[in-house]
Order: C-alpha cells, then structure tokens, then sequence
C-alpha cells in the first residue's frame, strides 16, 4: 500500500512541511527531511526547484533560486534521496513544475521516483485534462500519487472531476493567493472549508497557503484531514538553521 | 494541415494551457467568452472604430522605392510605426480592454519589458479609466525611462518585479502572481501571442487586422491579395502573427520569421529561440524555449528588448516545426546597420525589433518580380538612445 494511503488512514489530523531541496545548503536535503520525520512530521513535500515557479510567493521563489545557484537540479536531488528509504519510513512526495520534469522524460523521472520510494508528485501547472490524457497511466504504472489542487474560486462541478481524477487526497489552496501571501483565515475561508466539507469527496482533503502556526494549522484541520506548511517553514530554516526544526514543529502542535 | 490554434489552443504539438488551478476559472472565463465577444456586432462596431479615429488605421502599406531599387525586388512596408503609441502592440490593447469591459473587469495588469506593451496598456486604460497596473523587471525599469514616465502620465502604476532576473520573464511571472491573487475584478493584458490558451489565439485574432489591410492594400496596388514573401520578426511574435495571419493557409505566401541572434547564435548571448530551444512549458504554453538541459528557463538576450523573450508563441514553435516559415537570425550588427540603412534610404527611422526584419534583405535574394512585404511593426524614437550609442551619433 502507498505510504499516503497509510498515513491518511491514521486518527490524526496531518502536518505536511513544504521545503526546497538545496536550500539554505545544497545537501541539507536529507536531513532536513530525518529532522522533521524525527520531530513527528507525517508528510513531506520535497521542493524541486524551478526558475519561473508563478504559483508562489516571494519566500519560495527565492529559497527556489537561492537553491539552483547552490547547484540543485533534478539528477542531483534524485542521487541525495537515494538511500532516504534506509532512514525515513513516512510519505515523501516531489513537488515542482511541470518543465522539469518533462525535459528529464515524464516515464523516466516517474521510473527513478518509484525506485527511490516517492510516494506522490504535485505539479502544479500540469493540468488535469493533460495529465489524463497523457500521464495518468504512467503515474500509476509507477505507482505514483498525483495531487491536484482546488481553489475557493473552483466549481462544485470540477471539484467533483478532480475528485475523480485523485486517488490520495486533495490540495486545498487556502485562499485566492500565490503561496506565503496570507496571514490567519477569516469568514471568507470558513465558509469555503464547509462548503468543501459539504461536499463530501471521496478523497481526503490537506489545506495548504497561508499556514503558520497552531491557530492557522488547527483552523484549517477542522474540516481536513491534515494541512502543510511552506514559507513560514522555509523563513524560520532561513533564520535558524536546521537546528531550528525542533522549535519550529513545536509551535504547530 | 491547419496553421490556426485549434479548440483546446493548440497548434500541432504546441499551445494549450498547462496552469495551476488557481488560474483556471480566470483563464476559463476567457476561454468560453473570447470568440463570441468578438462575433458581437457592438464589439466590432467599437473595436473598428478605435482602432480607426483613435490608432489611425488603416495604416499604409507603402511602396519602398529606393529599398526597392537596392534590393531589386518589390518592397513593400506595412506602417504599423505609424499607429498611436508607435507601435502594432495599440491593436492588442484596444482589443482587451474592450474585452475586459464585457468581462466586467474593473483592473487591469500587464506585463512590459521595453514599455512599449505597458505604455500601449496604460493609454488604453486612460481612455477608458480603468485602473492600470504594468509589471516591468527592476532592470528594465532602469534602462527605459522614458516609457516609464510615459506609463505615469498615462496614469499607470507601474511595480517593479523584483524576483529572477527581473526582466521581462519575471515582469510576466509577477503579472500571473498578481492574477492569481485577483481572481474575480481584473483582467490580465498579455502583448504578445504566448502565454495560456485563448491568450495567443486572442491576440493574433486582434493582431489580424495587420494582413487584413495589407491583402486589401495590395489587391489596390498591384491588383493581387497575396504577396510573394511577407517578412516581420518576433520576439513572442505578435506582429509576426498579425502579418502571417491571413496568409497561414496559403501557402503560395512565403512566411519569413526573423529572430534576434544577439552577438550570434553560439555566443551565449541571443535570443534566436527556434535554433537554441527545446520544447518545454513557459508561461502556461507549452512551445518552444530557451532553457538549460534541466529544465530550467534561460535569460536570452538581444540588443532590442522586444525580442529578449526566452520563448516564443506556440502559433511560431508549430510554423517552424512544421516547415511552413522560414526562420531567419540575425546578429544586433546586421540590424542596426539594416536601421540605419532604411533611415537614410527612405527616411523612417524604425524600431531596431523591426530592423531585424530589413536585414532579412541582405541575407536572402529575392527575384525582381517578387512581392515583398515586411512588417514596420513599430518605430524607432524608442530606440534613440541604443542608436545613438551605437554608431557613437
């Protein structure tokens, strides 16, 4: 079984942390990834790094460039997370844009990922008819889970497509916003959590954007099954290091 | 085969919208409206009337006849410098802004890097006083001035993109963030036939009105439609696809694209994206671009800012794979000379975009009955300070 179908099935409420891989260090990437599953983290979501990444906000867009400078790129990280299975038993998933993966070859960047043990992808700009089309099939020969993501503005009706389409569980983009932009969830968010909640999807949902802290992280879970963290993580990397991890997971939960 | 984008945007291999979720209900919104905002008669009636009392056109097509006798050939010049602003870019922007208002959008942004898109925005958001927002890279904002005092009298708020490299592929990355963060009131302005579907269909559709006139001009002229050649040159390609657009399908018209080689192709410093790039995903269109072997995407260059766009409009990636265009490059030398060559033969000083275009003349032999057109997409006032340096004026 997938480790996402395990964890998901767990009586808790998960914490996923978002990070670029190659920052603040080029070979931080592999313990950063034990700190946070040492400091009870269920999921994590692995950057890969990309020059133009318009879905985030300013914080990701420069660990992202701070790291391709350091000199991460795709066969790099592939070759540090190697042996990550040896140390690291809870989800992994990759998430970058799409032009990275489909310069390294859809199959072969989905071959290497189920050898190393990645459970997941998000590739935020890889839309859903496309990836139906064309990589649905070799995601799953992979055994891959591919994640989509919704927004407040997405309808009822593609809300069920994309349901449809997934077989782990749902992004839930916070808010109408690129990623960091947000801080604390008014009505606006309330009323969409129940409207999703309503909707009772097949798949699970995690909330991400605009989480950073215990009162953003328990807010979003109300109604979800988890949420992630990503710049407010990266910023406090940025600030205190890898030895600030600890600190860090203790002021979500 | 077609050489228009089809339903889902794509041109052969190239196009669609590969976005993340967050821009689909803007981008489906246009996508579903486009089309049958420009079929209506009150759309038509507006857009022909701006674009003829407000831009000035029809804009001549003008008969070079000392360029003409240079070259011995038939030379025409399709004036799009002589449109309000200076340059085709007006046609887009009256265009969207018209569509914007059918939207009920109350905001607009864009993406700039020489201005001239920006400056073509701000003017028709001051027209129609609409809120304007232009994005231009730090760096172009340094080296463009002029545009940039332009925009703020025009009543635009023009915002630094600070990240990447801060020129124009950021401006445009800022551009979609800004969208992305106003989903409902604002309508994104893109000038040049990239980004996601309907973007470069829509804007080649506005940009038509180019070959249009001219196969009307030149029925006048020389009492037939087509011309033997029609040359212009693309950064993202807007004018090119507004030159080529009525012309697509008949291929008894040679299609000629020229690109900006910079210093030269293999000198690290060019932007000649049909012979240095691959296909990959900019900007929400899959095309081809520039980029390194990773993945990542490459920051070109060219003495003409209008064309340092790292990627070029998937209706251009499918003419070249395809075969239909010829793809000419051409070093910033060659065109400068080929500016001040076309200054000084028929007294127009153009835009250096478009003096990539002249130069095509000394690369290629054209017969003396050819009909040739190339597109004056825009003019040089812009580019003074670039001359001036240049030949040390």
């Amino acid at each position: 079984m997938n480790r996402i179908h395990q964890k998901l099935k767990e009586d808790k409420k998960i914490l996923s942390i978002y990070f670029t891989a190659g920052y603040p260090e080029l070979n931080d990437t592999v313990n950063i990834i034990q700190d946070l599953e040492k400091n009870g983290v269920d999921l994590i979501e692995i950057g890969l790094p990309f020059s133009d990444p318009l879905a985030d906000g300013p914080t990701i867009q420069e660990s992202s460039t701070a790291a391709l400078k350091n000199g991460m790129n795709t066969e790099l990280l592939f070759e540090q997370l190697k042996d990550i299975r040896k140390s690291v038993s809870i989800p992994l998933i990759i998430m970058g844009y799409f032009n990275p993966v489909f310069q390294y070859g859809v199959e072969a960047f989905c071959k290497r990922c189920k050898e190393i043990g990645i459970d997941g992808l998000i590739l935020p700009d890889l839309p859903l008819d496309v990836y139906l089309q064309d990589y649905e099939a070799t995601f799953k020969k992979y055994g891959l889970i591919n994640i989509f993501l919704i927004t407040p503005q997405t309808s009822d009706e593609r809300i069920r497509k994309i349901d449809d389409a997934s077989n782990g569980f749902i992004y839930m983009v916070s808010s109408a916003s690129t990623t960091g932009a947000t801080s604390g969830f008014g009505s606006e968010q309330q009323a969409y959590f129940e409207r999703i909640a309503a909707l009772d999807l097949n798949n699970p949902q995690i909330v991400g954007f605009g989480i950073n802290n215990a009162e953003t992280f328990n807010q979003a879970t109300r109604t979800t099954s988890g949420a992630i963290i990503g710049s407010a993580f990266i910023k406090h990397l940025n600030q205190f290091g890898i030895e600030g991890i600890p600190d860090f997971i203790k002021t979500i939960r | 085969m077609s050489y228009n984008a089809d339903e889902k945007g794509y041109y052969g291999e190239f196009g669609g919208a590969f976005i993340p979720e967050m821009l689909y209900p803007n981008t489906e919104e246009l996508r579903q409206n486009y089309i049958q905002i420009m079929e209506e008669p009150s759309f038509k009636k507006e857009f022909d009337h701006l674009l003829k009392d407000y831009v000035g056109r029809p804009t001549p097509l003008y008969f070079a006849e000392r360029l003409s006798k240079k070259y011995n050939t038939k030379i025409y010049l399709k004036r799009e410098d002589l449109c309000h602003t200076g340059a085709h870019k007006v046609n887009n922007t009256i265009g969207q802004i018209l569509m914007a208002k059918k939207l009920g959008k109350n905001r607009i942004i864009a993406e700039t890097g020489a201005g001239q898109h920006g400056v073509a925005t701000a003017t028709v958001c001051a027209l129609m006083g609409i809120e304007c927002v232009v994005y231009m890279g730090e760096i172009d904002i340094a080296r463009q001035a002029p545009n940039v005092a332009r925009m703020k009298m025009l009543g635009a708020e023009v915002r630094p993109a600070l990240s990447g490299s801060r020129t124009l592929k950021d401006a445009t990355n800022e551009a979609i963030r800004d969208w992305i963060n106003n989903p409902v009131d604002t309508h994104y302005i893109i000038g040049s036939v990239v980004g996601p579907h309907p973007y470069p269909d829509m804007v080649a559709r506005f940009q038509s009105v180019i070959s249009q006139e001219i196969k009307s001009q030149l029925k006048e002229k020389e009492g037939v439609e087509n011309p033997d050649y029609v040359i212009a040159c693309v950064g993202g390609g807007s004018n090119a696809a507004g030159a080529f657009y009525h012309y697509l399908d008949t291929e008894d018209v040679g299609i000629i694209a020229v690109e900006a080689a910079g210093k030269g192709i293999d000198s690290g410093e060019s932007a000649a994206t049909s012979a240095l790039g691959k296909v990959g995903i900019i900007h929400g269109s899959k095309t081809l671009l520039m980029q390194t072997p990773d993945g990542q995407i490459t920051e070109p260059y060219s003495i003409s800012a209008g064309l340092d766009y790292p990627g070029v409009g998937p209706m251009h990636a499918h003419l070249f794979r395809s075969g239909r265009g010829e793809f000419i490059s051409i070093t910033d030398a060659d065109a400068m000379k080929a500016g001040l060559l076309l200054s000084k033969l028929e007294g127009i000083i153009p835009a250096i975009e478009s003096s990539h275009a002249f130069a095509v003349l000394e690369e290629k032999t054209f017969k003396p009955n050819d009909i040739v057109v190339i597109n004056l997409s825009g003019r040089g006032d812009k580019d003074l300070d670039t001359y001036i340096d240049y030949f040390k004026l």
